[in-house]
């Protein structure tokens, strides 16, 4: 880890001018992946700008149009437990509890975790290639041990994948990420916040450089009634998603008027095929239908020698995520699949 | 008064649980010195070659950067290879930090930045400029396997036979036999996590001397390899390492961060500490991967005919790391015809290193699969099969066991389990959406005993005190010693103080091979027996003449007293002992010898049953070990709380070896890619459920004066193969490559 200098922001305002003072700064939150990765020398700002105690952007608070809206700083565990997040976003609520540890989950805040690098090997050791850490350099995944990696939107340079539970879920509910910056504030729809490798796999999001994640959004519909969250792992808890699945249903008796399905551990960004949810919308919610809309979700899914598995455990595990769904009392915590 | 309690055999507590749990225990890299410095490793970025020039100076420029020793700068050391083997040294030629250019193996330590703070040392160590030469390395076992030979034969040899030589005819027993089962099975890479990282304070003391807290399995192993590298006296080189946390075979060997803490200090003339960081835990000793192949065979009485069992493991270009991996199968089962081989395959890679039940949960997983395997093909329940086959001796040797209670072990814990419940028919048996699946697996290790020293010292306030060099690397070392000696003397627990992890006091061997009750045990016992004979010569010529007449036979102690067994009223104190010895404490010390010719008869070892049931979501392939029951027989249970706790970190680790944890290399680029505890997976607490332990009463009068056969490796042994046997029975697929990942039941 490298010295660097440690400014504290009053405000968002502050936070902006403060990092636009010159040289390489990184903003800092609840650090649960910054400091790591600093302490591995592989990030090494000059200074950091503390959003910690910034006015505003620490609350949870309903909307006047009926949704949600969590502030960028409120903790992960906070907005899990949280009386409302439970109520009426419950499928958000388990994505979080799936992820990482009570420990991390107590400081790592909500705009935070959409900013999580990825965990791939390859990424988190200096000393060998990887686009994603110096561009230009090669790919050590696609030739190395690549177990963990993605299946989907690949790229030549690129095969990681995106590490976050709660990002499945807010993919699964349609949220907007509010954001502000040097020139101002803007909003981005959740699909659009996280990008494919491409041949620039260096940049994970369409986050603008300087621009501070302030709040995510939620619309009114939490699929409350009718939702699941899968995740399958190397062990039942502490350990990244081989493959998750967030399922949102809105049923008519036994037929489906609208469905909501994301991955994640399978690509860049949180999976999501509107195609699959529209052919599902009029179906009967059956296994038969939920299998059909996954053969469309992990169409194009390419596998590398280590993990083509993920193809198959995907489609079996949308399939029995949507069966859960029907029945939401079924879900066990962490990694213990019920039905 | 009270009749006095045997310690022996009572769960006491942990005598320094309180300080350890509120974080008053101090580890080797707790003490902050005057002036201490920060040592911080740097590790070679390459896997083989040379290093062509090596820049320090953006890194020395740092104010607060005092030096940075690589190979070129490194203070002139001992030359001969001897002087770098410890008591663990494998055959071969020592690794020497700081050595030479040449690069050995990924991560090999190359430099040692010393600095005032931890955090300095740790920036000033990515400030280095490296140019090395690289050159083709090779780290993949099972592609290097044509290149297997045989081990060369050293000091470890004794404690680490080799294979027993063949019997009858293999090839034509097999072949005959109706029933014939072969297995090939592959075991990765798995390395040392303990909670403790790896560290060295090295204090200073001038003149030559120094203080040393070392994390260690072996205060004096550390202090003959400090002093014989640096050309020290032994006197004045103390190793102390009062607490550690966690070694499991890590810390048998002196590692490098050792060797580079004492070469700074004495080069700087001050303290140093240099403590490796999680990733570094991964750049010294390891298990090795290993492939196994078996052919077992038996006939139509489940009679077993025929055993093979071949194991190459890895070991790394310098040294002849051995496991006893393929001896285990003929000692449980008598087989006619036997053929059993153990060979090597130098890589490019650090020598392995012991870990718990090293070679013994290798080759048992092989073994008890096979044999669970056969029972299958025999139609033949895997408990009777084992019972048919029972030996109550080592024919592999043709020595009768020292003691074995591996039948109650069977019959305890399958009627505790529930085995009579138990379908052998593969997929039979379903909960819920769930398959579920019984298995269960034998356990063996060796019963040995070493030399070691005790002395005891009795003082004026009638307590006693027990010195010896031994650690406590967390088994419970201190508290069961506590008992040993509060017996012999007849003393309550908190009257005894058990003083240890000093390399001044008394020999003891490294802590290790589940020998260290047996070995430092049967030393205090003796040294306690030995107190007892002298305070009573003592209070034989008190005046007063209490004991006219009576012999050391007649006399007993208890509660801090010397009385006529036969006439309590006859009694002295120890005080009164004290005080008749003109005010001086007793102080003596007895050195225990195995006795060789006796234990040479008999084959010594501890055994276990276990039993182990699984739920598999057929679907999506997740495995949960919901229940498991392990029977122990070994011997006397000193401490059952403990040693419970020893059985449980055992199987806990055995579900670990099978389901989670591996060492994920990278042969490509001749790496290990996980090197933090997020992804090197160990089991969570969502892992484990329902675990149960059974210890079986087993009396052996020969292995040792306590009849003890120690608890630190038996716990896992058995795990692995009781975890696959029952994923088979759920499921009809027997996985033989470690750990199973859930994908492979898709």
């Amino acid at each position: 880890m490298n010295n660097f200098t440690y400014k504290r922001a009053e405000s968002i305002e502050d936070a902006l001018a403060q990092n636009n003072s010159g040289g390489n700064s990184s903003y800092l939150a609840g650090g649960t992946n910054l400091v790591d990765l600093m302490k591995y020398d592989l990030t090494r700002p000059d200074s950091l700008v503390d959003l910690n105690r910034v006015d505003g952007h620490h609350e949870i608070y309903e909307t006047p149009e009926g949704g949600l809206l969590l502030g960028a700083f409120v903790t992960n565990a906070d907005t899990a437990w949280h009386p409302i997040v439970e109520e009426r976003y419950p499928l958000l609520s388990k994505a979080i509890l799936a992820g990482a540890s009570a420990q991390i989950r107590n400081m790592a805040t909500n705009g935070g975790n959409l900013l999580q690098r990825t965990r791939c090997y390859y990424f988190y050791d200096a000393n060998v290639p990887c686009n994603k850490r110096e561009p230009g350099s090669g790919c050590s995944a696609i030739p190395g041990y690549n177990r963990i990696m993605a299946i989907l939107g690949t790229s030549e340079s690129c095969i990681a994948v995106f590490p976050s539970d709660m990002c499945v879920g807010l993919a699964a509910l349609d949220a907007t990420v509010h954001v502000e910056g040097p020139t101002g504030s803007r909003s981005i729809p959740f699909a659009d916040f996280h990008r494919l490798p491409g041949d620039t796999p260096e940049i994970d999001n369409t986050l603008l450089p300087g621009e501070i994640i302030t709040g995510i959004e939620l619309p009114a519909n939490g699929f409350s009634k009718n939702y699941s969250y899968l995740k399958l792992r190397d062990r039942n808890s502490y350990a990244f998603a081989l493959v998750s699945v967030a399922t949102g249903l809105e049923l008519d008796g036994n037929v489906i008027r609208e469905a909501r399905i994301a991955l994640g551990g399978v690509a860049h960004k949180p999976w999501r095929v509107r195609e699959a949810e529209e052919f599902l919308a009029g179906k009967t919610a059956d296994a038969a239908s939920f299998g059909q809309a996954a053969e469309i979700i992990l169409r194009g899914a390419v596998g590398f020698p280590h993990n083509a598995f993920k193809i198959e455990l995907a489609k079996r595990a949308i399939v029995r995520n949507c069966m859960m769904a029907l029945d939401p009392e079924s879900q066990l915590p962490g990694a213990q699949p019920s039905v | 008064m009270e009749p006095y309690k045997s310690q022996i055999g009572q769960p006491v507590s942990r005598l320094e649980g309180h300080l350890k749990v509120t974080g008053t225990a101090r580890y080797a890299g707790d003490y902050s010195v005057p002036g201490l410095l920060y040592g911080y490793v740097i590790n070679s970025t390459i896997t083989k070659g040379k290093i062509i020039s090596f820049d320090t100076s953006r890194a020395k420029a740092l104010p607060g950067v005092l030096e940075v020793f690589t190979h070129e700068n490194r203070p002139s050391l001992a030359w001969f290879d001897l002087q770098y083997a410890d008591m663990d040294a494998p055959p071969g030629s020592p690794f020497r930090p700081l050595q030479d250019a040449d690069i050995l193996y990924n991560g090999q330590p190359i430099g040692l930045v010393v600095a005032e703070t931890f955090e300095l040392a740790r920036y000033a160590a990515t400030l280095m400029d490296i140019e090395y030469e690289e050159e083709a390395f090779d780290t993949d076992l099972r592609s290097q396997q044509h290149l297997a030979r045989s081990p060369k034969i050293g000091m470890a040899t004794m404690l680490k036979p080799l294979p027993p030589k063949p019997k009858g005819n293999f090839e034509k027993a097999f072949n005959a036999s109706p029933n014939q089962v072969s297995a090939e099975f592959f075991h990765g890479t798995e390395h040392h996590n303990p909670l403790e990282l790896f560290a060295t304070t090295t204090v200073y003391e001038g003149k030559g001397k120094l203080t040393i807290y070392d994390k260690t399995q072996g205060t004096i192993n550390s202090q003959m390899y400090v002093a014989n590298i640096f050309g020290l006296k032994f006197k004045n080189v103390r190793v102390i390492s009062p607490y550690v946390g966690g070694a499991f075979g890590s810390a048998l060997r002196p590692q490098y961060q050792l060797f580079l803490s004492v070469m700074a200090a004495l080069k700087l003339e001050r303290s140093v500490l240099v403590t490796l960081d999680r990733h570094q835990m991964f750049t010294f000793g390891h298990r090795p991967p290993t492939v196994q192949r078996t052919r077992f065979s038996a006939d139509n009485n489940g009679i077993i005919t025929a055993l093979n069992h071949l194991a190459i493991g890895e070991t790394s270009r310098f040294e002849d790391y051995t496991e006893v991996v393929v001896n285990w199968s003929h000692m449980l089962y008598p087989a006619a015809n036997t053929l059993m081989q153990y060979k090597l395959v130098e890589l490019d890679v650090y020598s392995p290193l012991d870990m718990r039940a090293p070679g013994g949960v290798t080759g048992m997983h092989a073994i008890e699969s096979t044999i669970d395997e056969l029972a299958h093909k025999s139609k033949i329940d895997p408990l009777q099969l084992r019972l048919t086959n029972y030996t109550e001796i080592d024919v592999s040797l043709n020595r009768p066991y020292s003691s074995k209670e591996l039948r109650e072990c069977y019959l305890q814990g399958a009627e505790k389990f529930g085995w009579d419940k138990r379908n052998p028919e593969p997929r039979s048996m379903r909960r819920g959406n769930k398959l579920v699946g019984y298995g269960m697996a034998t356990g063996i290790w060796e019963a040995n005993q070493l030399p070691a020293k005790a002395e005891a010292i009795l003082t004026g306030d009638g307590k006693l005190k027990i010195n010896s060099a031994v650690t406590d690397i967390g088994t419970g070392t201190l508290t069961v010693m506590t008992q040993i000696a509060a017996d012999e003397l007849g003393l309550p627990v908190e009257d005894v103080e058990f003083a240890y992890g000093d390399s001044k006091k008394p020999f003891a061997p490294i802590q290790g091979g589940s020998f260290t009750v047996s070995t430092v045990g049967s030393a205090v016992k003796a040294v306690g027996a030995a107190m007892r004979k002298k305070l009573f010569s003592i209070a034989k010529k008190m005046k007063g003449g209490v004991f006219d007449g009576a012999d050391l036979k007649d006399v007993s102690f208890e509660g801090g007293r010397v009385f006529i067994t036969n006439d309590r009223s006859r009694s002295v104190s120890f005080q009164e002992i004290i005080a008749a010895n003109d005010n001086k404490p007793v102080k003596l010390s007895k050195f225990s010898v195995p006795s060789i010719l006796k234990l040479k008869k008999y084959s010594r070892a501890a055994h276990s049953a276990v039993f182990v049931e699984v739920e598999v979501d057929e679907e999506l392939g997740v495995i949960n070990v919901t229940r498991a029951v392990t029977a122990v027989a070994a011997g006397k249970i000193i401490n059952p709380k403990t040693a419970r706790s020893q059985i449980l970190g055992g199987m806990i680790w055995g579900i670990s070896k099978a389901l989670r944890e591996e060492t994920i290399q990278d042969d490509g680029l001749g790496k290990y890619m996980n090197q933090n505890l997020s992804e090197y997976h160990i089991p969570v607490h969502a892992d484990i459920h329902e675990l149960d332990v059974i210890f079986v009463d087993e009396k052996d009068t020969v292995v040792n004066e306590l009849g003890t056969k120690g608890v630190g490796e038996i716990g896992i042994v058995g795990m692995p193969p009781a975890i696959t046997n029952a994923i088979f029975n759920a499921t009809g697929k027997r996985i033989n490559q470690l750990p199973i990942h859930f994908d492979m039941l898709l």
